[in-house]
């Protein structure tokens, strides 16, 4: 049977309960939610006067009603040692989601470490070591003691290449300001670490260097001007499971007409229809079914291509945009250069794109027409464009995005109301670390580097190669074997001879094994092969601060206690950078111990005084006393001044001295933010340096970038950018696809939070995802003699992995969809090590055969493999 | 590592440490300054009424039926499928009873036939009845509500429970 909780009542928080601002963890779209809290022994009731939500909740309450509470929205947690009572529910006030939760973000309360319910008991509670045989609860000091012992003398022996990192680099859960910034600083600044890579992918590196090397940072748009557009038009994105609010509260009202007002009154002078929407996807998906019902087919074009040639598809809209003339000539001559050699560059005709893409010649057209023919009375069209890791992940990376900021260009769409071209994210971004140009561009491929014996000790934080990362299985198999190595080293010598063991471990990696440090919430598979596990602390246990998808920043309060010795990831770095400084130290090393202060932080607001405030464009407006009476709607990044100063930095005009990072180089490799360049001829003011009191005036924000036309590059101009078809271009992914029957196509699904790091250990989830499902066209599934949750294998030359089947009549033949970084079937497994020449990975182009391994596991007997997609009554 | 072998224990616990939820919740009422000075003791789970829904004779195969339980403002259907399914009462096995407020946002929700779902308009979340409520796809936080039947010797069908928290309610049973 389905999974119940069997709950029947829940208590309801008293007029007095605490209430904090939180901002869902999980997605980019940062969704308001406010906790509750009180002291066990107490309750308040349902009538109005009665309880903290202000509600009448003596009967049933109707549709949308802010005072419903599902059980997953409740727990008993710690807070200042004590037991209490917590509601975390969707905040109805907040902007972004207008009291939406999803269910994901609905589950935060759930999903919270307790004692007292058995909720998230998986959470790391002490830091352990390597003793004995196995994982050993071990203090602060002496396990950072061993890291810092160990780091040093791979340092002496190797140099800072010994040291290879692995670390988050967005918000949300697993890294926001404070903590990007303290890690940042410490291998950036305290070290000019350049063997490090970011969390789902080998390198540091943007995903998006295309659109920025174009001058178009891609957060540049806010969730409003998909109220306001006319077209939308999304490629390699399933927004309804992966930026679940952001569709349903701000795409869904626009495709039903019910924007109209908002657009007639922010736009008058021009007409106004419902919006209509182009999706970019070779699968049909639960996003496309929704758009059908809610705007009608007719109003919904769904481009259906070959996987891996959005590009081709990108390049045949602008040269046909181009040759109608439905192109913004002004914006072109006012706010770009490169235009006519781009239009040349790359000249691609509709009948070329029908043949590489296998969209036909009509939907071709009919999608340059949605996207760019005027409107009646001549006046321009309004598109947004948006993309995901379908563009991000997918085939040419590089040129595929500027192939699709291109068209966004030519047709003035970037800076404009209803428009944009923006990815739409995945984690909240919460990007502020110094300088990471030492790193070079390509940065090292750091998986490579591991897997061929390179680097002494690994640090890693709040990232799961072993789930998310390509080559999988190669990666694990060589992980395993130099871990191991060092693992046996320490077995030989008694564990509390610190000397002892630090020459054991040394031995070992001089021999090729690799010492693995792995700080993170829960225990994770690459953490099984970790010397040292350090415990960190989530959102809502320490004070966090990120932005979303419109730039919009926000923080997170702390409403209850880390588990057991757990600590925020910042605090962990300033302990750790002192023990680093107190080992070079007693090892004479003064000079290179004098670079590890400047981290007396005791609290994580003091990482981000020190970090964001003092570095980041707009950051010396910005406080934690201001967030906090901004609550759940905040402002949008960057901060241009507060409303007693009005505003005084630069805002959209990128260049203004005020946030370039320690006053380095452009930050090429930011995530998220704004690339800045220093000392360019349309630099900003810059800003009369606010007062950090404890003032609590609210900060005036930005809310679409290059709102006045000017680009960041030096000459204020965005650059249309030449990018040719050069057909499956990662190394062997033509003879992958031409030597294997189906299509490996991955991402996420709705229950899941990204990697199923917290969700593997909630029974809600587990239930409906033992094991991850492939998704396969009902006849390929007849033709392997397959039925419904049968568990098979995906198998190639890369490796192998499962899954239970689960037919979907939206795949194509041969194409098939699996569930992206599963802790129970590792789509990882069979991707090739094949990468872009800037080392993005390419996940999606993967090809594979697929072989029964056995009938439906009992763990799946229960479950329901009917369609996912909804269909409007009839 | 150790945290492995806690995972499959965890679930159990956390069953066990959520349903003494209810207790605590009750115990908790208790302390509550209530009108009446004399205290009654608590129960772990609300008290349900048995309601008589409908008889098995008034059903058709797939033609659900418009019910309410555990009050006229909760709203659901009783469907007899047709096949017999895990947790369906009856000669054949094969009727059931769920919530249609949907677990999400509380839009009333369609059945659909074909496929033997309930369908959400608010934000297309899918509940498979055939399944115990399992959402097949959707945004709610749970499984639907089922409520539990009997069928008495006279084919009156009762229903006498609810397995989840019912969408609009800080409690299935309404003082
Ligand atoms: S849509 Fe994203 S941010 Fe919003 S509640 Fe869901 S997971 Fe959280
Ligand atoms: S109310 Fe049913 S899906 Fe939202």
């Amino acid at each position: 049977m389905a999974y119940k909780r069997n709950i029947d009542r829940l208590p309801i928080p008293p007029r007095d309960a605490k209430v904090n601002s939180v901002v869902c963890h999980y997605c980019i779209v940062g969704c308001g939610y406010k906790a509750y809290s009180w002291p066990v022994n107490r309750q308040g009731g349902p009538a109005p006067g009665d309880n903290a939500y202000g509600e009448d909740m003596r009967g049933q309450l109707g549709a949308d009603s802010a005072a419903w509470v599902a059980p997953s929205m409740y727990n008993v947690v710690r807070q200042n040692g004590q037991d209490v009572h917590i509601v975390i529910k969707p905040d109805h006030d907040c902007v972004v989601n207008s009291g939406l939760g999803s269910i994901r973000g609905a589950r935060m309360a759930e999903m919270s470490y307790s004692t007292v319910t058995g909720t998230q008991q998986a959470r790391l509670t002490d830091p352990l070591v390597w003793r004995y045989g196995t994982m050993s609860p071990a203090s602060w000091d002496d396990s950072l003691g061993l890291v810092a012992e160990v780091t040093r003398r791979v340092i002496e022996e190797q140099g800072e290449d010994g040291l290879l990192v692995s670390a988050y680099d967005h918000g949300g859960a697993g890294g926001g300001y404070e903590n990007t910034w303290a890690t940042g600083k410490l291998y950036f600044e305290s070290m000019k670490v350049k063997n490090i890579r970011i969390h789902n992918r080998p390198a540091y590196n943007s995903e998006v260097h295309g659109s920025r090397d174009m001058g178009v940072g891609e957060l540049n748009n806010c969730y409003e001007d998909a109220e306001l557009a006319d077209t939308l038009f999304v490629a390699g994105a399933n927004s309804l499971e992966t930026q679940t609010n952001y569709f349903l509260n701000h795409w869904v009202p626009n495709l039903r007409g019910s924007t109209l007002d908002k657009k007639r009154s922010q736009l008058p002078n021009e007409p106004h229809a419902a919006a209509r929407i182009i999706v970019v996807d070779p699968r049909r998906t639960v996003t496309i079914a929704a758009c059908e019902a809610e705007a009608g087919k007719e109003n919904v074009l769904h481009l259906r291509i070959n996987s891996g040639t959005d590009l081709a598809l990108f390049n045949a809209l602008f040269t046909e945009i181009a040759a109608k003339g439905w192109t913004d000539k002004a914006f072109i001559a006012a706010s770009t250069s490169n235009y006519d050699a781009a239009v040349g560059a790359n000249r691609t005709t509709v009948e070329e794109a029908v043949r590489l893409t296998g969209v036909s010649a009509e939907d071709i057209r009919k999608a340059a027409a949605w996207i760019a023919e005027p409107k009646q009375g001549g006046a321009r069209r309004r598109t947004m464009f948006a993309y995901e890791k379908g563009i991000i992940w997918g085939n040419d990376n590089y040129r595929t995005n500027q192939s699709l900021v291109n068209v966004a260009l030519a047709t003035g769409n970037v800076g404009r109301p209803g428009g944009g071209c923006v990815r739409l994210g995945g984690h909240q971004e919460g990007y502020a670390r110094p300088s990471d140009g030492h790193v070079g561009k390509p940065a090292q491929n750091v998986d490579e580097l591991l897997i061929g014996g390179k680097g002494g000790i690994h640090h890693i934080w709040g990232c799961d190669h072993f789930k998310t990362t390509l080559n999988a299985s190669e990666f694990k198999r060589a992980y395993q074997r130099r871990t191991n190595m060092v693992k046996e080293a320490m077995d030989s010598v008694p564990a509390g001879d610190r000397a002892a063991q630090v020459e054991a471990i040394m031995r070992a990696i001089r021999a090729g094994g690799l010492f693995s440090v792995d700080v993170d919430l829960v225990p994770t598979q690459i953490g099984s092969c970790a010397h040292v596990v350090l415990p960190a602390a989530t959102s809502g246990e320490m004070n966090l601060t990120s932005m979303n998808g419109e730039r919009r920043m926000r923080l997170t309060e702390r409403y209850m206690d880390p588990p057991g010795n757990a600590m925020p990831d910042c605090l962990i770095v300033a302990r750790l950078a002192q023990s680093l400084e107190r080992s070079f130290r007693a090892a004479g090393n003064a000079a290179v111990a004098d670079r590890f202060q400047g981290y007396d932080w005791k609290t994580e607001e003091d990482a981000f005084m020190d970090g964001y405030h003092r570095h980041e464009k707009g950051g010396e407006f910005v406080t934690y006393a201001r967030l906090r009476a901004m609550g759940t709607n905040g402002f949008q990044e960057p901060a241009v001044g507060l409303e007693t100063t009005g505003a005084v930095a630069g805002s959209t005009t990128t260049g203004a001295s005020p946030g370039v990072v320690v006053q380095g180089p452009a930050i090429e490799g930011a995530r998220g933010r704004e690339p800045l360049q220093q000392a360019a001829p349309n630099a900003g003011a810059i800003g009369a340096p606010a007062a950090a009191s404890g003032g609590s005036e609210r900060i005036l924000g930005t809310k679409r970038l290059y709102a006045d036309g000017k680009f960041n590059r030096p000459d204020g101009k965005a650059v249309f950018a030449a990018t040719q078809w050069r057909g499956l271009q990662a190394a062997g992914k033509q003879a992958e696809k031409d030597s294997h029957r189906f299509l490996v196509n991955n991402g996420r699904a709705n229950h899941v939070w990204q990697s199923a790091y917290l969700d593997q250990h909630n029974d809600f989830v587990r239930d409906r995802f033992p094991y991850p499902y492939i998704g396969m066209n009902p006849d390929d599934m007849g033709e392997l003699a397959l039925k419904p949750g049968d568990l098979v294998e995906i198998f190639n030359g890369n490796g192998a992995t499962q899954a239970v089947a689960w037919p979907e009549g939206g795949l194509g033949r041969n194409q098939t969809f699996m569930l992206f970084g599963y802790p129970t079937g590792v789509q990882g497994n069979v991707v090739s090590k094949a990468t872009n020449e800037l080392v993005i990975p390419n996940y999606k182009q993967t090809w594979a055969n697929i072989r029964k391994l056995s009938d439906a596991p009992e763990a799946v007997r229960h479950l329901s493999w009917k369609v996912q997609e909804y269909r409007a009554q009839t | 590592m150790s945290g492995c072998n806690k995972l499959t224990e965890s679930g159990r616990r956390f069953f066990l440490g959520r349903s003494a939820l209810a207790v605590a919740g009750a115990a908790a009422a208790s302390t509550v300054p209530q009108a009446s000075a004399r205290a009654t003791p608590a129960l772990a789970r609300v008290a349900y009424p048995v309601s008589r829904l409908g008889n098995l004779r008034d059903l058709k195969v797939n033609e659900p039926m418009d019910i309410s339980y555990p009050d006229a403002d909760s709203t659901g259907v009783l469907i007899k499928l047709g096949t017999p399914v895990e947790g369906g009462v009856g000669p054949d096995g094969d009727v059931v009873a769920f919530s249609n407020l949907c677990p999400h946002k509380g839009y009333p929700m369609f059945y659909a036939a074909d496929d033997r779902t309930l369908n959400c308009p608010g934000h297309y979340s899918r509940f498979d009845c055939e399944k115990g409520g399992l959402q097949v796809w959707g945004h709610a936080t749970q499984n639907l509500a089922q409520f539990r039947l009997r069928v008495d010797a006279g084919g009156d069908i009762h229903a006498e429970g609810v397995d989840e928290l019912l969408y609009g309610r800080h409690s299935n049973v309404l003082a």
